[in-house]
C-alpha cells in the first residue's frame, strides 16, 4: 500500500511538473481511483473507453457486412453469418453506442459543469450505472462470441421465440440490463438539471445542449422501461413459452411490434436529441452569436420528446395494423418532422452575420445540418403512407436511418469530442489533421450511404445476403456503397490516433480556447475535481459573447496556467 | 383526393424499378413530388451554408459579432409553411395508400401460404406453384395469405405493393399488372437464415399465354374441388349442409354462408369472411353461431394452412351464383340462407369493409374502370375456372 | 437557494458542510433533499412505464378474451386478496407513521417500531402470496408450457367458448404482473433494513431523514400497483357471478 503509495507519488510530481494546476485527472492515480471514482468527468471517460471500444466492434461487422454485399451471391461468408452480421452491427451500434454515445461521455462530462455544479445529483448512481452498462454490453457481447444472434436487432416474434436457434435470450439479458443504465443516467441528469443549477442559472440561460440532454432523459425514463419488459417477455416467452407473442395460443405477433417500437422509435430521438444539442453549442461557439431563436430550439427539443412518443405507428404500416391506425401514425410523423426542420431553420439562421470559424468542429456541425436535412426530408419520406409500401424495408430506410444516425449523431459526436477535447484532455488536437478527417469522413459517408438510396427505390430489401446477380446496376451501387464504407471507417480511424497522440503531445490548451460562453469554459482545462473553485453565479444569458478578459477563469484565478490550486483560499480578485 | 382523380401524370424517376402495375404510376407520381420538395429543401439549406459560410468567415481572430437574438415571423413561417407542405404530402401519401389497400370486389382470386423459405401460390382453380406467381394482365388479381411459421411480406417492386404475411391471421394484398413480363417477388420482412433467397418472380402473361399455361396444368382440381374432398374426408358433412334445401345439422348450414353476416353467441355479428372461416375451424368457440351446441372439436394441427385455404375456397364457392356471369358475385351476392341474415358483401375482406365508407370518393372506382377496360383475360380466365 | 449560494460564495464554503449527511455535490440538505425526492418521483416514473407493458398486455387481451379472464379469475381467491390488500395498506399507514415519526423527531425506538411494523406486515403479504402460488401450483396452473395441466375438477369450470391458451394466458398475466409486484416488495425490504439500523442509531432527524422520506414513497408506490392489481386480477370474475 505505502510503496504504491509512493510510485503514484512519484508519477503524480512528474505529471504535476507538465499540468500546472491539480484536476480532475492527476488527483489521483491506480486503476482503483478510476474504477471507484464518483467524479462524473471520470465516469465520462470511462463511458468514452467503453463506447469506443463497442463501436469498434460494431464498425467491423459493418465493414464485413459491406464487403459481402461486393458481389451479388453470398460467397465471402454464408447467409446465416451475414445474418448474424448485421444482427451483431445493429445491437452493438444501437444498444451500445449510439445511445450512450453522447449523454453518457459528453452528457456526464458536461452536465453538471455547464449548470454550475460540482459533480450529477447522484454519484454513486453514475457509477453504477456505468458497471450495470458494461455489465450488459459483456454479456450481450459474450452471447454474439458464443455463436451469435440472427435475429435482427428488432428481435421480430414469431422468428426470435419460436424458430431462431441462436443466443437470443443471453444477447436479450444484456439488452434488459444495458436499459437501466440508460434509465440511471436520464435518473440523474433530469434531477440534476432540476435541483443543481447554479444561483442565477435559470431555465432560458441554459445552454442548448442541456435542453437536449433533458428531453432525451424524459425518453431514457419513459421509454427504456418499456423494451426492457418487451425484451423480458421474449426471453421468458423462449424459456416458458407462455405465447403472449403466439397466435396457435391466442397471443398477437403484431403486439410485440408495438411494444418493440414504442420504445425503438423514441430511441431515435435518443440518438439525435443530444447531437442536436451538441451542435446548437458548436454553432454558437464557432460563429461568436446566440443560437437564432433560443427558445423555439429550446422547446422543440421537447417537442420532438413528446410528440416522438406518439409515432412508433409508422414501422408498422404494412404489417397489417389497420389503415386508420395508420393513418394517424402517419400524420403524427409529418407533425414531429416540424420541430426538427425548426431546429435546421435556425441553425442556419445563426451562421447570418456571424464569425464563422472552419475549425473541425464547425466542419462537423455543417455536415450534421446538411446530411440530418437529407435524413430529416427523406423520413417525411417514408411518413408517406403510399409511399413507405413501396421503400419499407428495403435500403431506402437503411439509408436514411444512416443520414440519421451516422450523418447525424455520429457527426455530432464527433464535433463535440473535438469541441470539449481541451476541456477534457487540457490538450488541443491537431486541428490541420482534424479538418482533414472530417473532410473524410463527409465524403466517405456520403459515398455509403447515398446509393442505398437508389437501391432502395429499386426495390432491394434489406437483410439480403445475396441479390439478383441479372441486375447490373445494384451491384455497382453495393461496390460504391462499399467504397465508401472503406473511405469512412480511414475517416474515423484518423481521429483515434490523432486524439491519442494529442494527449501526450498537443499543444496545452487554455481554460477557453475557441473562446465559448458555457460554464464549462469559466474553469481550468482539465478541470478540477470539483470543477469550480466556487460555485459561480450567472448574470449573463447563454451564449452571450463578450471580449475575451470577461470570459476569463471563475474564481481565483487569471487563467488555466496561472491557477495553482483549487481551493478559494486565494482570493486575488 | 382531388389529386388522384385526374389522371395520373405519367413520371418516371432515375433509378426507379419498371412500372408494371396500375399502382406503380402513383407511387412514382408521389416519389416525384416528394423528390422536388426534397431537393428543394436540402438544396436550399446547403446553398445557405455555403454562401454564409463564405461570406461571414472569420476575418479577425478576436471579432464578436453582433448578437440577433431572433424573429417571431420568420420562426412561425418557418413553422407553419413546412406544416402545410407536410399536409399535402399526407394527403397524397394516405390516398395513395387507401389504393393499395382497397381490395377490389372483383378480383381473380390466389391463395398464398408463405413458409421458410418459399412461397407457395394456389390459384382458384387448382394449380399451384412455388415462387413463381403466373397472372395475366390487366386482371385484377387479389392475395389472400398466410404463413405457417415466422413474419413474411410479399413485395413485388414493379407492382409497388408490399404486404406482410403474418401468422395466425389473413392480410391481402391486390395488383393489377399493365405489363407482360417477368418481375422480381422478394420477402422483405426478414424470416431467418435464406431469408434473401426466398423469391422468385411474377410472371404476367397475355391472357391467351395464361389460358394456354393453365391448361398445361390441366388435371388439377380447382381449389374448391380440394377443398369439397377435405371437407368430406375429415367429416365436416355430417355437421355441415351444403345444399340449400334440406334440414339443418348440427352445424351450421354453409349454404350461401360466405360474405353473409352471422350473428354469435353472446352478442354481435361477424361477417363470415376468411379469417372468420379459418377460426372457426381452428378454434370453433371462440365465435359461436348463435344456436349452435359448441359440439365442434378443433382442427388445429390436423389442417395445413393450405389445406385451411383449400376449404375456404370450398365453402366459399357453395351457394355462389356462377362467377363470371354479368353482375358477377360482388354488386348482389349470394341469397341469404341458413342462420345468416344481414346483406352481403361479397368477399369482403375486414380491410375493404372499412375502406367501404369512402367508396365515394375512391379514385379506384370513379376512374380507373373507364381507364382501363376490363381485358378479355378477366372473363376468360374466370370462364377457364368453371370448365374445370 | 439563490440567497444561499451567494452566501456560499462569500464564505467560501457552506456553513452546513459540517452535517456529516451531506454529500460533496450538494451546497445544502435543503438541495440534497429536494434532489433525493425528485429522483425517487423519477424512479417511479420509469416504474410505471414499466408496469404500464405488462398492464397493456393485460387490457388487450382482457378485450380479447373477456370470458376466458373472467372465468379464470374465478381461480383466484378473493377472500385472501382482500386480506392481503388490508394488510398492504396497512403497512403504508404504518410506513407513513415512520416518516411521520422522523419528521416530528420521535424517539428511535418509536420510528424503529413502525418500521418493523411495516417490514411484517410486508413479510405476511409475501407469504400469503407465497401461499398462493403454492395453490396455483398444486391445481395445475403454473402458466409455463408442458406444466400448464389444470386438473379435472378446474377444467370442468372452463366454458366450453374458452381455450386452454387463453386460459393459460390469464394465468401468465397473473403471475408476471404479481411477481414483479413481489419481486418490488422483496427489493422494499432489502432497501429498509439499513435504514431501520441507522434510524436505531438515531441519524434520523428533522433536518435530516430524506432516505425514509424517499423509502417511503417507493413503499406507496408499491402499495398502489398492487390496489390496480387487485380489482383486475381478483375481482374480476368474482363481479360476473361464478360459472
Amino acid at each position: 500500500m505505502s510503496n504504491q503509495t509512493a510510485a503514484t507519488g512519484a508519477r503524480a510530481h512528474e505529471w504535476r511538473s507538465r499540468f500546472p494546476t491539480v484536476n480532475y485527472l492527476n488527483a489521483d492515480y491506480g486503476i482503483k481511483s478510476w474504477l471507484l471514482t464518483r467524479d462524473h468527468k471520470r465516469i465520462a471517460l470511462l463511458y468514452l473507453v467503453s463506447v469506443t471500444f463497442f463501436f469498434l466492434i460494431g464498425g467491423a461487422y459493418a465493414g464485413a457486412i459491406r464487403l459481402e454485399l461486393l458481389t451479388p451471391q453470398s460467397d465471402l461468408v454464408q447467409a446465416q453469418t451475414y445474418n448474424k452480421l448485421f444482427t451483431h452491427h445493429g445491437i452493438m451500434m444501437v444498444f451500445f453506442f449510439l445511445i450512450p454515445s453522447i449523454p453518457a461521455t459528453l452528457g456526464n462530462f458536461l452536465v453538471p459543469m455547464m449548470i454550475g455544479a460540482k459533480d450529477l445529483a447522484f454519484p454513486r448512481i453514475n457509477l453504477l450505472s456505468w458497471y450495470i452498462y458494461m455489465l450488459g454490453g459483456v454479456l450481450t457481447f459474450a452471447a454474439l462470441l458464443f455463436g451469435g444472434v440472427d435475429t435482427g436487432w428488432t428481435f421480430y416474434v414469431p422468428y426470435s421465440t419460436n424458430f431462431s436457434n441462436t443466443y437470443v435470450v443471453l444477447a436479450g439479458l444484456g439488452i434488459f440490463i444495458n436499459g437501466f443504465s440508460s434509465i440511471l443516467t436520464g435518473l440523474n441528469f433530469i434531477v440534476t438539471i432540476h435541483t443543481m443549477r447554479a444561483p442565477g442559472m435559470t431555465w432560458f440561460r441554459l445552454p442548448l445542449f442541456i435542453w437536449s440532454t433533458y428531453a432525451t432523459s424524459l425518453i431514457f425514463i419513459l421509454g427504456t422501461p418499456v423494451i426492457a419488459i418487451t425484451i423480458l417477455l421474449i426471453a421468458l416467452e423462449r424459456l416458458a413459452h407462455v405465447g403472449i407473442f403466439d397466435p396457435a395460443l391466442g397471443g398477437d405477433p403484431v403486439l410485440f411490434q408495438h411494444m418493440f417500437w414504442f420504445y425503438s422509435h423514441p430511441a431515435v430521438y435518443i440518438m439525435i436529441l443530444p447531437a442536436m444539442g451538441v451542435v446548437s453549442e458548436l454553432i454558437a461557439t464557432h460563429t461568436r452569436k446566440p443560437i437564432f431563436g433560443y427558445s423555439f430550439v429550446a422547446f422543440s427539443s421537447l417537442a420532438i420528446a413528446i410528440f416522438g412518443f406518439l409515432v412508433w405507428g409508422h414501422h408498422l404500416f404494412v404489417s397489417s395494423q389497420s389503415v386508420y391506425a395508420g393513418m394517424i401514425f402517419s400524420l403524427i410523423s409529418f407533425v414531429v418532422a416540424i420541430p426538427s426542420a425548426v431546429k435546421v431553420f435556425n441553425w442556419t439562421a445563426t451562421l447570418y452575420k456571424g464569425s464563422i470559424s472552419y475549425d473541425a468542429p464547425m466542419l462537423y456541425a455543417f455536415a450534421f445540418i446538411g446530411l440530418f436535412t437529407i435524413g430529416g426530408l427523406t423520413g417525411v419520406m417514408l411518413a408517406a403512407l403510399g409511399f413507405d409500401v413501396h421503400v419499407t424495408d428495403t435500403y431506402f430506410v437503411v439509408a436514411h436511418f444512416h443520414y440519421i444516425m451516422v450523418g447525424g449523431a455520429m457527426m455530432g459526436y464527433l464535433g463535440g469530442l473535438h469541441n470539449w477535447w481541451p476541456k477534457i484532455t487540457g490538450r488541443m488536437y491537431p486541428e490541420g489533421w482534424a479538418r482533414f478527417a472530417a473532410l473524410v469522413v463527409f465524403v466517405g459517408f456520403n459515398l455509403t450511404f447515398f446509393p442505398q438510396f437508389l437501391l432502395g427505390y429499386m426495390g432491394m430489401p434489406r437483410r439480403y445476403a445475396a441479390y439478383p446477380a441479372d441486375q447490373p446496376i445494384w451491384q455497382v451501387l453495393h461496390v460504391m456503397s462499399t467504397a465508401g464504407a472503406s473511405i469512412l471507417g480511414i475517416g474515423l480511424l484518423i481521429p483515434g490516433v490523432y486524439f491519442l497522440w494529442s494527449m501526450r503531445y498537443g499543444r496545452f490548451a487554455s481554460a477557453n480556447p475557441w473562446p465559448a460562453t458555457g460554464l464549462e469554459w469559466r474553469t481550468p482545462s482539465p478541470p478540477p475535481t470539483e470543477n469550480f473553485a466556487v460555485t459561480p453565479v450567472v448574470t449573463w444569458e447563454a451564449y452571450e459573447f463578450r471580449p475575451v478578459e470577461e470570459m476569463r477563469v471563475i474564481g481565483p484565478g487569471e487563467s488555466a496556467e496561472q491557477v495553482a490550486g483549487v481551493h478559494p483560499q486565494v482570493d486575488q480578485t | 383526393m382531388l389529386l388522384t382523380q385526374v389522371s395520373v401524370p405519367q413520371v418516371s424517376v432515375p433509378f426507379s424499378p419498371e412500372q408494371a402495375s396500375t399502382f406503380a404510376p402513383h407511387v412514382d407520381a408521389l416519389y416525384a413530388y416528394l423528390l422536388l420538395i426534397t431537393i428543394f429543401f436540402s438544396v436550399t439549406i446547403t446553398l445557405l451554408l455555403i454562401v454564409f459560410a463564405v461570406k461571414y468567415r472569420r476575418r479577425q481572430p478576436d471579432e464578436v459579432p453582433r448578437p440577433i437574438s431572433g424573429s417571431m415571423v420568420l420562426e412561425v413561417s418557418w413553422t407553419v409553411i413546412p406544416l402545410l407542405i407536410a399536409m399535402t404530402i399526407f394527403v397524397w401519401g394516405a390516398s395513395t395508400y387507401f389504393k393499395a389497400y382497397r381490395v377490389p370486389h372483383q378480383a381473380m382470386e390466389v391463395y398464398v401460404v408463405a413458409k421458410q423459405w418459399m412461397w407457395k401460390f394456389q390459384h382458384q382453380t387448382g394449380q399451384r406453384e412455388i415462387n413463381e406467381l403466373h397472372v395475366p394482365v390487366g386482371a385484377r388479381v387479389k392475395l389472400t395469405m398466410t404463413t405457417e411459421d415466422v413474419i413474411h411480406s410479399l413485395y413485388v417492386p414493379a407492382f409497388r405493393i408490399k404486404q406482410d404475411v403474418v401468422p395466425g391471421r389473413y392480410t391481402q394484398l391486390w395488383f393489377e399488372a399493365t405489363k407482360t413480363g417477368s418481375f422480381y417477388l422478394f420477402c422483405a420482412e426478414y424470416c431467418g437464415t435464406n431469408h434473401s433467397g426466398m423469391g422468385g418472380h411474377v410472371i404476367v402473361m397475355e391472357p391467351t399465354a395464361y389460358e394456354q399455361w393453365l391448361a398445361g396444368g390441366a388435371g388439377a382440381e380447382s381449389a374448391a374441388a380440394q377443398g369439397q374432398k377435405l371437407f368430406q374426408e375429415r367429416g365436416c358433412a355430417s355437421c355441415h349442409q351444403t345444399e340449400p334445401a334440406g334440414q339443418q345439422g348440427r352445424g351450421p348450414t354453409l349454404y350461401g354462408l360466405f360474405g353473409n353476416q352471422q350473428a354469435i353467441e353472446g352478442d354481435g355479428k361477424v361477417t363470415v369472411d376468411e379469417s372468420y372461416i379459418r377460426e372457426s375451424i381452428l378454434d370453433p368457440q371462440a365465435k359461436l353461431a348463435l344456436g349452435f351446441q359448441p359440439i365442434m372439436p378443433t382442427f388445429r394441427g390436423q389442417l395445413s394452412e393450405e389445406q385451411i385455404l383449400q376449404l375456404i375456397a370450398y365453402i366459399r364457392s357453395l351457394g355462389q351464383p356462377a362467377a363470371g356471369e354479368p353482375g358477377g358475385t360482388t354488386m348482389q351476392g349470394g341469397s341469404s340462407g341458413g342462420t345468416t341474415t344481414g346483406p352481403t358483401t361479397g368477399g369482403a375482406s375486414p380491410i375493404e369493409q372499412r375502406s367501404n365508407p369512402l367508396a365515394p370518393t375512391s379514385p379506384r372506382q370513379g376512374s380507373a374502370s373507364p381507364q382501363l377496360p376490363p381485358r378479355a383475360g378477366q372473363g376468360g380466365a374466370a370462364n377457364a375456372n368453371r370448365r374445370q | 437557494m439563490a440567497t444561499n449560494a451567494e452566501a456560499i460564495e462569500q464564505e467560501g464554503h457552506a456553513p452546513e458542510s459540517a452535517h456529516t449527511a451531506l454529500a460533496h455535490q450538494f451546497d445544502n440538505l435543503e438541495q440534497q433533499r429536494e434532489a433525493g425526492t425528485l429522483g425517487m418521483w423519477v424512479f417511479i416514473a420509469q416504474e410505471v412505464m414499466f408496469f404500464g407493458g405488462l398492464f397493456l398486455a393485460y387490457l388487450i387481451y382482457r378485450m380479447k378474451y373477456p370470458e376466458a379472464f373472467m372465468a379464470a379469475s374465478n381461480h383466484l381467491n378473493w377472500t385472501i386478496g382482500t386480506f392481503n390488500t388490508t394488510v398492504l395498506i396497512t403497512s403504508s399507514l404504518t410506513m407513513a407513521l415512520a416518516v411521520w415519526a422522523t419528521q416530528a423527531g420521535r424517539a428511535p425506538k418509536i420510528q424503529v417500531a413502525f418500521m418493523l411494523a411495516t417490514v411484517l406486515l410486508g413479510l405476511t403479504f409475501l407469504s400469503v402470496k407465497a401461499y398462493e402460488y403454492h395453490e396455483k401450483y398444486v391445481d395445475g396452473l403454473i402458466p409455463i408450457a408442458g406444466w400448464f395441466n389444470p386438473n379435472r375438477e378446474i377444467l370442468s369450470h372452463i366454458p366450453a367458448n374458452v381455450t386452454l391458451g387463453q386460459y393459460q394466458m390469464f394465468f401468465w398475466l397473473y403471475f408476471a404482473m404479481t411477481g414483479l409486484h413481489a419481486l418490488h416488495m422483496i427489493v422494499g425490504v432489502g432497501i429498509i433494513t439499513p435504514i431501520i439500523y441507522w434510524a436505531w442509531r438515531g441519524r434520523y432527524t428533522p433536518e435530516y431523514h430524506a432516505p425514509v422520506e424517499n423509502f417511503g414513497l417507493y413503499w406507496h408506490f408499491v402499495d398502489i400497483i398492487w390496489i390496480f392489481l387487485f380489482p383486475l386480477l381478483y375481482l374480476l370474475g368474482a363481479h360476473f357471478g361464478k360459472h
